[in-house]
């Protein structure tokens, strides 16, 4: 990326200027480095996870008996509507896109992704469509059909406010973030790797990164079109989705669940690439049968677009169709059983260290096996006649969801945590958090496979007395609150870290791959020189060689940046506005707030920004590095 | 330490699994089938249940024995060995759940064809189930029977239920008789169903519907075939007297107030919107999901809202004595 030092000093002298300091917030505001993105990426997730945590509780207060008043049926609905919404759309979302921004480029030797202007849009498109989808409280009613909206329940005749309304247009601006983010990291993944990095050269969090985004790819198209579709059912008046006027609420479903069930292997791949890393690491071995999980990562996405009638076994499509899906279903038990065993023979013959991170990769394991083996015998569709939408499911999908993303993304938090702060966590703090959701965990979710089968159906705010599921309930609840301490924890551990953690250095925990090379806190352009990698786990490679780090593939030189920019801001407060006019129908403001979406992107198009350039004697960490 | 306690909790919950599914009040068990779909399910279940269980074992075991064995140690300045994978065990980890799934695959694709089936002839029983927001109406068009709320079947025979909605999706389901089976604005299902002993099995809605989604609640009566045909020929043959001048008085009023929408048997009341009430006195519970007594009636009356919130159930400008009328009216439904 950097220019010889003649061909910067014959561009004009603002490109060689670096701007000046910015105050901290507006710096983050109008940020395009990838890992103040990442950052604020995971800020919101952490965000939408303690909401929809709340919301939990909540429904488990509800539940804990019988006939409980402690919320209305009304209320109640809205709360496993905005659980499930802020849980997947805000909460896995963004943790997903904040570690991969924060991560990948470092893992592949990159400066920053390929398009930064386009990560921080994607960034504040998806913050905006949070926003607007949560705000739907504070304008009366939120939504409450749940966060698959099944049609006609979702349609005005149904649900006539505009909880709904916020609901589709807020989903609808935050999936055209994650689309433009997946095209980025797809792009950054296949044109950015520091030389010799081929592409059964990557680490496996990388790799997973890159499935998930071609996952995305795919996925987010049919949401956005059934989305359209629904926006015109419930603000203009169409009837795509009401089979009262000739249309089909089942098209709706489809449209929905081909895009819903890539986006459990959208959020759970990343999560295992992130495990991957961690039992290499804590192992002190390589992965084991590395090109069989490449393959095995591939498979998963693959076969994931195949599967999606598992959701509608009950529809009635008939025993041909349902036995179709069933096996595909079971399928995908294949290459996710080669991850688990693989991680297994990983640890064979290592040494392992428990460390935080490690603790939640091991967390993980026991945990999402058994949510693999619910999902086997979902699968099954005359068996999951009986599971499906009970309290069966629930419990399968958070096995699945907290087991496999939740823990995974604890894993990779605890662990480059130092990298990108450049502070240790407490280690015992960390072990007690880890505990605490562990246990928590398995005290919620394991009573909900029981108390599905005794009949519980889910979405319901009480259930029949004196039948068996009482007791099932209140050790959920007890479970539910013992993992809000696991998270209360986990703040003050953050916390604990910033004020008094212990400088963390470039590589602390013996590591393997690239990101671990350079400083902690990584510098603005992350690798002075960068890398030049000749196989599998570089770092790890010079290492064995006796050799501090990973030697350099290029010679010091001014290092081109992007500048910063308010736009994508802008662009996202003028579709913010538009979003939330249309839901009022005030064309006005509609119309107001395209064209400030247009105009920033228009201004975009014409400035000709060339952004500047940091110069070797500019880069104070990059003396000794590489050397 | 550690280890040992996440062993014992491992094997605590799989004995919960285990242990806890025999000894329980079972009104809505899927473990406690009472009739061939449900205990086709629960055989596939149960095999699922096994063979996952063995995987389940085995890679914990693989999981303990590498946690014990491979921790690592003081005095280890070497790092291990960096093993590549191995193509064998890659196979023998494929190979293995292949034979597994297929074993499992057979009474999947089985029993769905089985359960898929439209049992017809004059040995079956059908019924039309139609689903609204939040209460279910069962007509026996071969018999000219509308009820609502419990659907009552002989033992021993195959039922053919049509299932259609009025309004949003709903889905079917008596966790003891059959899985689910959804109700689809525009579209007919079917599935069927059978008691093997007679019994009452609890229905609930499984698809989530509206604000009363979780009390959407309805009974299946199944009875010998003999007390089966003594409740049609009841049902077919409807007298209505009220039995007191309170009731007289609450027929009058329940002319006024109800009959819009509900319908009794061998009178001239015929509206459709609501459940109908022939033989109500009958039925063990009141709007599904309330015991069946004069104090729960009188509750839902005065406020159905208050019950199942968002029912199309208006609450009546009647006053203390006309609720008591009409109570006893309907009381007098047997």
């Amino acid at each position: 990326m950097a220019k010889p030092l003649e061909e910067v000093m014959r561009h004009p002298v603002h490109t060689v200027v670096t701007p000046e300091k910015r105050f901290w917030l507006l710096d983050y505001l109008s940020t395009v480095d990838h890992k103040k993105i990442g950052q604020m990426y995971v800020l919101v997730g952490v965000f939408y996870l303690i909401v929809g945590g709340l919301q939990a509780l909540l429904m488990r207060v509800q539940l804990f008996s019988p006939d409980n008043h402690f919320v209305s049926y009304q209320l109640f609905n809205q709360l496993f509507t905005m659980h499930g919404t802020n849980m997947i759309f805000f909460a896995a979302m963004p943790l997903i896109f904040g570690l991969m921004n924060l991560i990948v480029p470092l893992q592949i030797g990159a400066r920053d992704v390929a398009f930064p202007f386009m990560n921080a849009v994607s960034l504040w498109f998806t913050f905006v469509g949070a926003l607007l989808v949560n705000i739907s409280w504070f304008f009366g009613d939120a939504p409450s059909a749940g966060w698959f909206a099944y049609a006609p329940i979702g349609l005005n005749q149904f649900s006539p406010g505009h909880g709904m309304d916020f609901f589709i247009i807020g989903l609808q601006i935050a999936g055209f973030g994650s689309l433009m983010g997946a095209i980025n990291f797809i792009a950054t993944i296949l044109n950015m790797r520091a030389p010799g990095m081929t592409l059964l050269r990557m680490p496996l969090f990388t790799w997973t990164s890159l499935v998930a985004s071609g996952l995305i790819l795919f996925a987010f198209p049919p949401l956005t079109v059934g989305l359209f579709l629904y926006m015109f059912d419930r603000l203009f008046g169409s009837h795509f989705f009401d089979a009262a006027m000739g249309g089909n609420p089942v098209l709706w479903a489809h449209l929905f669940w081909i895009f819903g069930h890539p986006e459990v292997y959208i959020v759970v791949l990343p999560a295992f690439g992130m495990i991957s890393e961690v039992v290499a690491t804590f192992s002190r071995k390589r992965l084991f049968g590395y090109t069989s999980m490449v393959f095995a990562t591939v498979l998963i996405g693959f076969i994931g677009f195949m599967v999606w009638i598992h959701h509608m076994f009950t529809v009635g499509f008939g025993a041909m169709a349902n036995s179709i899906f069933a096996i595909a279903t079971m399928l995908i038990g294949i290459p996710t059983g080669i991850k688990v065993f693989n991680w297994l023979f990983t640890m064979w013959g290592g040494q392992i260290r428990f460390k935080t991170p490690m603790m939640f990769a091991l967390g993980f394991l026991p945990t999402f096996v058994l949510g693999g083996i619910t999902g086997v015998m979902l699968s099954a569709a005359p068996a999951d006649y009986q599971y499906h939408d009970s309290y069966f499911v629930v419990a399968h999908f958070h096995y699945v969801l907290i087991g496999g993303v939740l823990f995974g993304f604890f894993a990779g938090l605890y662990y480059w945590f130092p990298k990108v702060t450049g502070r240790l966590m407490h280690e015992g703090l960390g072990h007690l958090n880890f505990w605490f959701m562990f246990i928590g965990f398995h005290l919620t979710f394991f009573p909900m496979h029981l108390a599905g089968l005794y009949g519980m159906p889910r979405r319901v705010p009480t259930y029949n007395a004196g039948v068996g599921l009482e007791i099932w309930n209140q050790l959920s609840t007890i479970g539910a609150f013992v993992m809000a301490v696991s998270i209360v924890l986990f703040a003050v551990n953050v916390a604990y870290a910033f004020i008094r953690g212990k400088k963390a250095g470039n590589d602390p925990w013996d590591a393997r791959t690239l990101e671990w090379t350079i400083p902690s806190p990584v510098p603005e352009y992350n690798f002075a020189q960068r890398p030049l990698v000749r196989g599998l786990d570089p770092l790890w490679m010079a290492k064995e060689e006796g050799k501090a780090t990973v030697p350099p593939a290029e010679p010091l030189g001014p290092i081109h940046m992007p500048s910063n920019s308010y736009l994508p801001l802008v662009m996202a407060v003028g579709l913010f506005i538009a979003g939330l006019a249309v839901i009022y129908h005030r064309l006005f403001f509609t119309v107001l707030g395209l064209e400030i979406l247009a105009l920033a992107m228009l201004y975009h198009s014409l400035n000709d920004d060339e952004g500047y350039h940091v110069l070797p004697e500019e880069q104070p960490l990059a003396k000794g590095e590489g050397a | 330490m550690r280890l040992k306690n996440r062993i014992g909790l491992l094997l605590l919950m799989i004995m919960l699994l285990f242990g806890l599914t025999g000894c329980q009040r079972a009104e809505m068990s899927v473990f406690d089938p009472a009739g061939p779909v449900a205990k086709m399910q629960l055989s596939i279940i149960m095999i699922s249940i096994y063979i996952m269980s063995g995987i389940f074992v085995v890679a914990m075991g693989i999981l303990v024995y590498v946690l014990i064995r491979y921790r690592s140690r003081r005095g280890q300045n070497q790092p291990p060995k960096q093993v590549e994978g191995s193509w064998v065990l890659e196979l023998i980890w494929i190979v293995i759940p292949i034979i597994l799934l297929g074993i499992l695959v057979v009474p999947t694709v089985t029993s769905a064809f089985v359960l898929d089936e439209k049992p017809a002839g004059p040995n079956v029983l059908n019924v039309k189930v139609k689903a609204s927001q939040f209460w279910w109406q069962f007509e026996y068009p071969d018999l000219g029977i509308v009820t609502a709320q419990e659907l009552h079947i002989p033992t021993g025979t195959k039922v053919n239920l049509q299932l259609e909605t009025t309004d949003v999706m709903h889905s079917f389901w008596v966790p003891r008789l059959a899985g689910k089976t959804d109700l689809i604005p525009g579209r007919t299902n079917t599935m069927w169903i059978q008691a093997d002993q007679p019994g009452q099995f609890q229905g609930k809605c499984a698809e989530y519907c509206g604000a009363s989604h979780g009390v959407m609640d309805f009974l299946v009566v199944a009875e010998e075939p003999q007390q089966f045909q003594a409740w049609v020929n009841k049902m077919k043959n409807q007298q209505v007297k009220p039995a007191s001048e309170l009731a007289a008085e609450g027929e009058k009023l329940f002319a006024q107030n109800c009959a819009s929408c509900h319908a009794v048997a061998g009178t001239n009341y015929k509206g459709t919107l609501g459940p109908d009430l022939t033989g109500f006195a009958e039925r063990s519970k009141v709007a599904g999901v309330l015991e069946n007594n004069e104090e729960n009636l009188r509750k839902w009356i005065a406020d159905p809202a208050a019950i199942k919130p968002d029912s199309k159930m208006p609450r009546l400008p009647l006053n203390e004595k006309q609720i008591s009328a009409v109570t006893a009216f309907l009381r007098s439904l047997k």
